[in-house]
């Protein structure tokens, strides 16, 4: 048990909590405790089952089973952010503040000062004021959150929950979108709160600064409770080591030799857009190449930049030979490059329609004669997805938003082969989707690489990245830190380069 | 298990897709007969065809804005788009006697005159939304405010009349019939057509009905939202500008009250035959409908002294509001859920 000078018990703690949704257990009985004044850390890969434990900490979700004690009494949290009213603050990862309105206003939003009826402005600014200069934010009251950068708008969100009296703020990855800069000035805030008693549950992929900010590491990995010890007794490669350590067994397909002679489809140099750099690669026909690194790390805008997605600021592409520069999306398609998204139901499947129009809608053009819409091949070409890609629906006229995750994914992979391309880009093949289909997926992936069509997979859940690619890029902060072939794509080596430890070693 | 699950649904959601597609056909079929039993004469040749040419104007208009909704824009502007042109029309016209008389020819440049205003007004609207990047709703709101005061200014506070040679050669267009029907019915009936073909059966209008549903999704599927958005804008001006040029000989005028409120009935004739007003499903079948079923309504009391005239937009407002309480299903979804 960790000393607290502040109490001589946990502030909150979770004892053998496990939870399902549905029939699919996410925690398997896992204890977790927080002392006052303590920063603890919460690791574990995408899936581990860190999200749902906090989840559960700030009365999001009801356990399915195990008790929560709060001060030592058991308790049950009230769900939808009532826990705040116990000091119990869940900051999101993505924040939760009015734009439009100032500083002043989020942080008394809902529990406004008033005199006879009217705004008590001037006291709620005295007040704001006094808590901005507390945590040492140089900031006026009346500043619109819009105008902020998004460390401000972090700190704006912790004096809010300061404001509230939290005694226990639970952080989702609050550094992910932070400057190494901005990191630091918020480090000092949560040193000042933790110095004040507050206790901080941080959850970071970011090992060096779990290192360097928490007390205490509790490691999760499938769901499953690993090790909680203080910071000390782990180094950063037992950290990375815990939160992976798992075998590999022939849930990925057999994967193709790689022909490292094959003809390069698309190379790139010194590539730049506004969130990436220096990025220089070569794609042959025929290979799988993985992309890895931390949500954040520029992945996805370096792809959507290269099909005309986003803007490029510097470097070139060349696709089979011939430099390109796509403006658009139809542009990159008849080249015979498609980019499909990670995020599905935002920018991928049109959910409140049907199959069909969702299969053709990339390829549009090849399903029109004359102007007119080919309504006989637009279907041929809906029982051919449906075959080729075992999607499986009771009605062939189900909307795409009463479709399963894994089916809207095939449907999806499907509508972006309707374009015949020569390279995919697929993000995050198989985000929030079950076991099966993902097996399925990656056999898929394998099948088009075989059939000679070139496959570029980024993706944050290294055992795929290291079960279907043949070679794997990892990148952090916007450019390449490593490359790893063969044999020597693991794990280990991959959250080394992600988490910027082998970085003077990265000479690509 | 599996079997009962599936006929379960099948039960469940057929009487929903019916009622969303005949819906605005029962409640056309409802009112005629509400006409009938009122007065005999209402289902008289003379007072349908009446009927369906009043529809016409806003009918044409409404095909458009079908469009423009359907990729998730609005355009308030179509009224005060009508009346500008009508205004513009009328003052070429009137000059254009000079050097090509009062016959056809005249009616034709006007009537060009007519289609290129239209097609141009639309451009700006949909340029402005598209690559000025402001919403629909604030450009096409000062737009409206524009036309407006622009065919004020072209009357001076008064009333464009057109010459009265020119009415002579012009006033056919309205006024005469062709296989029994009158002329602005046939208009309506080939835009609502080419409308339905449009929207359909054309990539063209797969695309708006993407990009109304999502735009990001449009975008990341290849589809020129811009360019697409654009193009609802410029067919809703050509419907106006048809639209106007079937409305010139009616009155043989312009002034600051043509055209008042037709963007509304416009609107309202799109959401009552079933269109989603923030995007992403349209009804052309539908819009004409709903265009048939506000002149229905004017028409009856009309043809009644229960309720007054003077109620028109009252009966229209409350149809409005009730077609689209059902079209949200509300009442359908809290009936399946018990069952």
């Amino acid at each position: 048990m960790p000393e607290s000078p502040f109490s001589n018990a946990p502030v909150l703690a979770a004892e053998r909590v496990s939870k399902s949704f549905g029939n699919v257990p996410v925690l398997f009985s896992v204890s977790f405790d927080i002392w006052p004044g303590e920063v603890h850390a919460l690791i574990g890969e995408n899936g581990a089952g860190k999200s749902t434990l906090m989840k559960i900490l700030s009365g999001f979700h009801p356990a399915t089973s195990g008790t929560i004690r709060l001060d030592g009494v058991v308790v049950e949290l009230p769900p939808d952010g009532l826990a705040e009213a116990l000091g119990i603050v869940l900051i999101h990862q993505e924040l939760n503040l009015a734009e439009q309105m100032t500083v002043e206003e989020n942080i008394f939003l809902g529990r406004e000062l008033s005199q006879n009826g009217f705004l008590n402005r001037s006291e709620m600014a005295e007040r704001v004021r006094a808590m901005l200069a507390e945590v040492g934010l140089d900031l006026s009251p009346h500043t619109r959150i819009a105008d902020l950068s998004i460390a401000q708008k972090q700190m704006v969100e912790i004096v809010k929950a300061m404001s509230r009296n939290a005694r226990v703020l639970i952080m989702d990855e609050p550094t992910a979108v932070l400057t190494e800069a901005e990191t630091e000035l918020f480090f000092k805030q949560v040193r000042r709160l933790k110095d004040r008693g507050t206790a901080i549950i941080f959850v970071s992929h970011k090992l060096h600064e779990v290192s360097e900010i928490a007390d205490r590491v509790t490691i999760l990995r499938d769901g499953q409770w690993i090790a909680t010890k203080p910071t000390g007794e782990f180094t950063l490669d037992t950290m990375a080591q815990m939160m992976v350590g798992r075998e590999l067994s022939d849930f990925y397909p057999p994967m193709n030799e790689a022909d490292f002679d094959a003809e390069v489809v698309l190379k790139v140099r010194d590539f730049a857009t506004k969130s990436v750099r220096d990025i220089s690669f070569d794609l042959r026909k025929g290979e799988v190449l993985g992309f890895s690194g931390l949500i954040g790390s520029g992945r996805t805008d370096l792809f959507e930049a290269i099909c005309g997605l986003q803007e490029r600021i510097a470097g070139s592409v060349s696709l089979f030979g011939s430099d390109v520069n796509f403006k658009s999306v139809d542009q990159a398609r008849d080249a015979g490059i498609v980019y499909l998204t990670k995020d599905r139901k935002e920018k991928g499947l049109l959910v409140e329609q049907g199959m069909g129009p969702n299969l053709t809608l990339l390829a549009l053009p090849k399903f029109t004669h004359h102007f007119m819409l080919d309504g006989a091949s637009e279907l041929r070409a809906l029982q051919r997805g449906i075959r080729r890609f075992d999607i499986r629906t009771r009605d062939p006229n189900i909307r795409v938003s009463q479709m399963s995750g894994g089916n809207q994914q095939k449907l999806l992979l499907a509508k972006v082969m309707e374009a015949d391309p020569k390279i995919v880009i697929i993000d995050e093949p198989t985000r929030g989707i079950d076991v099966g289909t993902k097996q399925q997926i990656y056999h898929f992936i394998a099948a088009l690489a075989a059939e000679g069509m070139s496959v570029v997979v980024i993706s944050s859940e290294m055992p795929e990245i290291i079960g279907i690619c043949h070679r794997v890029f990892v990148m952090r902060s916007g450019r390449i830190t490593g490359e790893l072939t063969g044999n020597a794509i693991s794990e280990n080596e991959i959250v080394r380069f992600a988490a910027g430890l082998n970085e003077e070693r990265a000479n690509v | 298990m599996s079997e009962t699950v599936t006929t379960q649904t099948a039960s469940n959601r057929l009487p929903a897709i019916d009622f969303k597609t005949l819906g605005p056909a029962i409640a056309l079929l409802l009112l005629c007969i509400i006409g009938f039993s009122l007065n005999p004469a209402f289902v008289s040749e003379g007072n349908l065809t009446n009927l369906l040419t009043r529809s016409a104007f806003i009918g044409i208009i409404a095909v458009g804005a079908t469009f423009v909704i359907t990729a998730g824009g609005i355009d308030l502007s179509v009224g005060s788009m009508a009346a500008v042109i009508a205004g513009v029309m009328i003052i070429i016209m009137n000059n254009a006697v000079g050097s090509f008389g009062t016959g056809i020819a005249t009616v034709l440049i006007g009537c060009g005159c007519s289609i290129i205003l239209g097609i141009g007004a639309g451009w700006i609207n949909g340029f402005l939304t598209t690559k000025g990047k402001i919403e629909a709703f604030i450009v096409t709101l000062g737009t409206m405010g524009i036309y407006r005061s622009l065919v004020t200014y072209f009357a001076d506070g008064g009333t464009l009349s057109l010459d009265f040679g020119i009415r002579t050669t012009y006033r056919p267009v309205y006024y005469d019939s062709f296989f029994g029907l009158p002329i602005p019915v046939w208009v309506f009936i080939v835009v609502a057509i080419a409308g339905w073909i449009l929207l359909n059966r054309t990539a063209f209008g797969r695309y708006c009905t993407a990009i109304g549903s999502n735009e990001a999704v449009a975008k990341y599927s290849a589809i020129k939202v811009d360019r697409i958005k654009t193009w609802t804008y410029v067919i809703q001006g050509l419907c106006v500008a048809l639209a106007t040029i079937i409305y010139v000989p009616r009155l043989g005028s312009a002034s600051s009250s043509t055209g008042v409120l037709w963007e509304l009935e416009a609107i309202a004739a799109v959401i009552i035959g079933g269109t989603v007003l923030k995007g992403g499903y349209g009804r052309i079948g539908g819009t004409i409908l709903g265009a048939l079923i506000l002149t229905t309504i004017g028409n009856i009391l009309n043809f009644t002294d229960m309720i007054s005239n003077y109620l028109n937009g009252t009966m229209q407002g409350l149809i409005i509001i009730v077609a689209v309480w059902l079209q949200r299903g509300e009442w359908g979804r809290r009936r399946n859920s018990k069952s």
